[in-house]
């Protein structure tokens, strides 16, 4: 048994964390989310050239990691930093998926920092069900014709292709008959409608009208893709899991510092046993989620029962702490933490707001019963 | 023992739904529901409608142009205005300051600055926080010094709500830096529109602009804006503090908030099925409404004590603590509700140019709405100092 990092890890989380601290600072964190683009070009090639994005992959992938323990390394930087730029999208989801089913052609680009990615999958009814595609795909002869609608697509404007999930068969909730396609974003009959996000980043909707792609832009078995977007999905929610806890630590090290400066009543309110002990529980509560977190990751290999149980164990003690977290942050600093000029704010967003993507506390609670009752 | 409202009382209801539904402009019933922020002007267009019905200080005695409702009265038009959608009345004037004239003020403060809260003529905004001074008010260090006929004032007071619009600031200001803490001050009212008042706005992490900071720099005011006895301010303070506490429950928001989440909850699917079937949901929802049930019979027990005369204590406190988190679970369960859909942000330059929203229209405000309701149990004496009252009641230290 050993929890320790790598050397090759430890060094990669050290250098990125640095990298972060000097450059990811409030003012530039808050400059780049009130920005239009809602991330920084120039911060995304630094990344990249800090190998971030390769450290995504594995090597046959091109990259130079891949592991679910590589994942969570990075994904606890960006979160302690509060970074917004598109990891999850270009790396783990879509850049992962075009990984996992072999298409190489775009993924040098995407190590290198050269291009960005969405994954165009839920739609405006599906909520958190992964099966939920109502997306047509109609092959004739060299030409598949798609339509319909996909919700809350995050980096959609930024991305220069979709890998996008349709329907070749079954019913609406079907897990099979759900396939991926290459979608590029200036395809006739696509019309994306952008918006912010409260967290920051940018999203969009996808209407596709009857939008032509041709044979080749087929990247899964007809009608196979579903297994291969739940493992996708697993690594996005250890990823999105240890995101969560970076951003907790630092709120909960904003919140600690702030007990010790602020004075009131003629003494710092870290001197008051009820904030003490609210302090206490959030730090027990942390090393809970980084438990958790490692136990996802490192099941990631394992069959998928095995997997998808820890997966969901971690998203629902995830969501449950992060409010818990976000929530008690806010209260013990009082309203300086409602203002967003205090770099607390944008951690207590991000952390709450993570529960609305890859399901929520409750849909995991329910998947964690039903798979391990089955 | 008996649960139920009086005859006059249930026909009082009735002329309050009567009145919503014929005077409540469906626009600003809308904007309240959709949980947007309303202008300065869609403001005092409600209360010049209330006003007009002479509804506007339904706490004010008769002899102020209010009418003098007891607690009861009170708790029927606020619920009833919550559940319409009615906009909020403003507080500073009609809930704060206004009591506060009535019994320290002089005749000539009266005769001149209560109808003009009624009329709309003055905005009131409230200087009571300072940076260095939240939950211990009592350490605040905006200076007035006297020189003649005029105080000298400088310093600085911060999330004054809805100061943007405010024309008159009342502020707790130190006259005697040598006095115990709570000795030292006084109760001022200023003019914002005096040379040397800066109001700059706090920008909220939902996006919104309803606090501000107000900086007073050799701001002249009149000595005759003095309100009671020079360094007695504090006991007025405490006394506006009660005032504030009317309506502390909020069961009117709450009542309407649940009404919400269930209609919201209705229209969300969730694995194939409307989410409000969904029992990990239904029993969230179930449990904050049991709790509401709950605490809202302990404000009307309050409320109906109050109507015999009993002035609350620590039962304001617990009402406040009580209140504050349910009011705050309904609003996690909105957003909660909404599900993907509660991740765009939803400002407000993006409703004013109309465009259309990505999800549903009842999505847009719901994260931003939780997140600024966390201010539910910070501001009016945040629930810890609450709890620390309740403790020491009880425990007698």
């Amino acid at each position: 048994m050993n929890f320790e990092l790598t050397e090759e890890r430890q060094m990669m989380q050290d250098s990125l964390r640095r990298f972060l601290r000097d450059r990811y600072t409030t003012e530039e964190r808050n400059r780049i989310v009130a920005s239009e683009a809602g991330y920084s070009p120039q911060i995304w090639a630094d990344l990249a050239d800090l190998g971030i994005i390769g450290a995504l992959f594995t090597e046959e992938q091109g990259g130079f990691g891949g592991d679910g323990f590589d994942i969570a390394c990075v994904f606890e930087e960006l979160g302690r930093a509060g970074v917004v730029e598109p990891l999850l999208e270009t790396g783990i989801l879509a850049g992962g998926l075009l990984a996992d089913l072999g298409h190489d052609q775009l993924l040098e680009a995407v190590v290198a920092g050269q291009t960005q990615l969405a994954f165009a999958h839920s739609e405006p009814t599906s909520r958190y069900d992964l099966s939920h595609v109502e997306t047509t795909a109609n092959t004739s002869g060299e030409t598949i014709t798609l339509s319909g609608r996909k919700a809350v697509v995050q980096n959609a404007e930024a991305a220069d292709h979709f890998v996008i999930s349709a329907r070749e068969g079954g019913t609406i909730r079907d897990e099979n008959g759900i396939s991926l396609f290459l979608l590029s974003k200036d395809s006739p009959g696509l019309t994306l409608m952008g918006y912010p996000l409260m967290g920051g980043g940018r999203a969009a909707e996808i209407v596709m009208d009857q939008v032509k792609i041709p044979a080749t832009a087929r990247l899964s078995p007809p009608g196979e893709a579903y297994p291969i977007i739940e493992r996708r999905h697993a690594m996005a929610i250890v990823a999105a899991s240890a995101e969560a806890l970076g951003a907790m630590e630092t709120a909960v090290a904003l919140t600690i510092a702030y007990l010790g400066q602020r004075t009131q009543f003629g003494r710092p309110i870290g001197t008051f046993q009820v904030l003490q002990h609210r302090v206490a529980d959030l730090l027990i509560e942390l090393e809970q989620v980084r438990s958790i977190t490692i136990l996802a990751a490192g099941h990631l290999n394992d069959q998928r029962e095995i997997r998808e149980r820890y997966v969901s164990a971690a998203k629902n003690l995830v969501g449950r702490v992060g409010r818990l977290v976000a929530e008690e942050c806010i209260q013990m600093h009082g309203g300086i933490a409602m203002t967003e000029e205090y770099a607390l704010a944008h951690f207590a967003k991000r952390i709450v707001l993570a529960d609305h993507r890859l399901g929520d506390t409750d849909h995991h609670l329910e998947r964690f019963i039903a798979l391990t009752a089955s | 023992m008996d649960l139920t409202f009086s005859d006059e009382e249930r026909a009082f209801r009735i002329e309050v739904q009567t009145f919503l539904k014929e005077k409540l402009p469906a626009r600003l019933a809308a904007k309240t529901r959709a949980g947007q922020s309303l202008t300065k002007a869609e403001h005092e267009e409600w209360h010049a409608i209330l006003n007009a019905r002479g509804w506007l200080a339904g706490n004010w005695p008769k002899a102020h142009g209010g009418i003098d409702w007891n607690a009861v009265e009170r708790h029927i038009f606020e619920e009833e205005c919550a559940l319409a959608y009615a906009p909020r009345i403003v507080p500073f004037g009609l809930m704060m300051l206004g009591p506060v004239l009535q019994k320290f003020g002089s005749e000539a403060q009266k005769a001149h600055w209560l109808p003009r809260i009624l009329t709309g003529e003055d905005w009131w905004c409230q200087g009571y926080s300072e940076p260095g001074a939240g939950s211990d008010l009592a350490s605040l260090k905006t200076r007035a010094l006297r020189d003649g006929d005029h105080y000298i004032v400088n310093g600085q007071k911060t999330w004054t709500t809805l100061g943007q619009h405010a024309n008159m600031i009342f502020c707790l200001v130190r006259t005697d830096p040598d006095a115990k803490k709570q000795e030292g001050i006084s109760f001022l009212l200023i003019d914002m529109h005096s040379p040397g008042v800066e109001v700059r706005p706090i920008v909220l992490l939902d996006g919104s602009a309803e606090v501000n900071e107000v900086w007073f720099t050799d701001v002249r005011v009149p000595a005759e804006n003095l309100v009671g006895k020079e360094n007695e301010g504090w006991t007025y303070a405490k006394y506006l503090l009660t005032h504030e506490r009317t309506n502390i429950a909020g069961t009117g928001f709450s009542n309407a908030g649940l009404e919400a989440v269930k209609r919201i909850a209705a229209q969300e699917q969730s694995g194939g099925q409307p989410l409000i079937r969904n029992p990990h949901f239904a029993a969230r929802l179930a449990k904050v409404e049991i709790d509401l049930m709950a605490m809202a019979t302990t404000n009307l027990r309050i409320i109906s004590a109050a109507k015999g005369g009993h002035t609350p204590g620590v039962e304001a406190s617990m009402l406040k603590v009580k209140g504050s988190v349910i009011r705050q679970e309904i609003n996690d369960l909105a957003r909660r509700a909404a599900g993907p859909y509660a991740l765009p942000f939803a400002n407000e330059t993006l409703e004013g140019a109309n465009e259309p929203r990505p999800g549903p229209d009842y999505a847009g405000p719901l994260a931003a709405q939780y997140f600024n309701n966390r201010k539910l149990s910070i501001y009016g004496g945040s629930n810890e100092i609450q709890r620390q009252i309740i403790a020491k009641s009880a425990l007698e230290i």
